[in-house]
């Protein structure tokens, strides 16, 4: 069988990202990768939470009267409704409607681009504040740690972009059902990040 | 490469269950979602109404744990089979983490 086999509703199988030798390893290998972001995230959470508030020249800028909730609310409720609208596309790829998936994951795309917006927002208010990279080793640390997170939305958003153009036209198959499997997990990842984000370096940091 | 794939058409049997069974999936992960929305308000709540840190903090920090665990499970299909491998890979990335973050919270500073 060719990786270009059409498929019907009937025949498309049940786990279809697992359904070849090639997407279960690629399900596999990923989750492994992911396991390494934990760490990476790990490192920089920690770093983070040893320099918060410290630093040379730190003590001119708190967490406290820096961060502003409403704002870290509404990008938590964006990505928060993105991770959702990702689950209904993997919804629509199980059950072989393909054009459902690509609309859903659109959705998901514009969700990423609204919050991705507000932290560009929030990063240039905090260096015209003065509170930039270089200023002390809390900012280092908690430009390090949100810029990464950040990092990783722009490349979901790239990643899930270059998807949907790259298949618009070829439709589902069991060659490309892993590689949208692989990208809303990555997406849904990004999102798990995000959740002890706004709890430790938000939340936490005005209190 | 070339890997043999058995290609099954479902019986209009088979199908109306595969897909009740996905609609009873999807029912969970937007069970999930409410959940995870709930707990968002609550967590943004309780530090707004401005109680003492060290009661507010294990709570939002639980609360956080819960929402990610609700992730894994529903929105990344941890609760369907064959995902022992991922989990051991994750709860290795966890444990370290964990680990690591105890660490610097407790010795960089110590007095």
């Amino acid at each position: 069988m060719s990786s270009n086999q059409k498929f019907t509703p009937h025949s498309w199988p049940d786990h279809p990202e697992k359904a070849t030798a090639e997407g279960k390893n690629k399900v596999t290998g990923f989750w492994l990768f992911l396991g390494g972001e934990t760490v990476l995230f790990a490192t920089l959470f920690a770093t983070y939470l040893a320099l918060k508030d410290k630093g040379p020249s730190g003590m001119k800028f708190t967490s406290q009267e820096l961060f502003e909730l409403p704002l870290a609310f509404v990008m938590t409720m964006l990505l928060l409704t993105s991770s959702l609208t990702s689950v209904y596309a993997m919804y629509h790829m199980k059950s072989y409607n393909f054009k459902a998936m690509q609309a859903w994951l659109s959705i998901t795309v514009l969700l990423g681009l609204g919050f991705l917006g507000l932290e560009i927002y929030e990063f240039t208010e905090y260096v015209h504040e003065g509170f930039g990279f270089s200023q002390s080793a809390f900012s280092t640390s908690f430009f390090t740690l949100v810029g990464t997170h950040g990092v990783h939305v722009v490349i979901g958003l790239v990643w899930i972009t270059l998807l949907m153009l790259r298949n618009s036209k070829r439709g589902l198959d069991l060659y490309n059902a892993p590689k949208y499997y692989l990208a809303s997990l990555y997406w849904h990842f990004i999102d798990v990040v995000w959740v002890f984000i706004f709890t430790v370096v938000y939340l936490m940091g005005v209190m | 490469m070339s890997h043999e794939i058995e290609i099954v058409s479902k019986s209009p049997k088979e199908f109306a269950y595969a897909k009740k069974k996905s609609a009873e999936a999807m029912r969970n992960q937007v069970t999930a979602f409410a959940i995870m929305i709930f707990f968002t308000f609550i967590a943004f709540a309780l530090v707004m109404a401005g109680f003492s840190p060290t009661l507010v903090v294990p709570v939002i920090l639980l609360l956080a744990v819960v929402q990610v665990i609700l992730q894994l499970y529903f929105f990344m299909h941890w609760s369907e089979k064959g995902h022992g491998i991922p989990q051991f890979f994750m709860y290795s990335g966890a444990l370290v983490a964990f680990t690591m973050v105890l660490a610097f919270v407790t010795i960089i500073w110590w007095e």
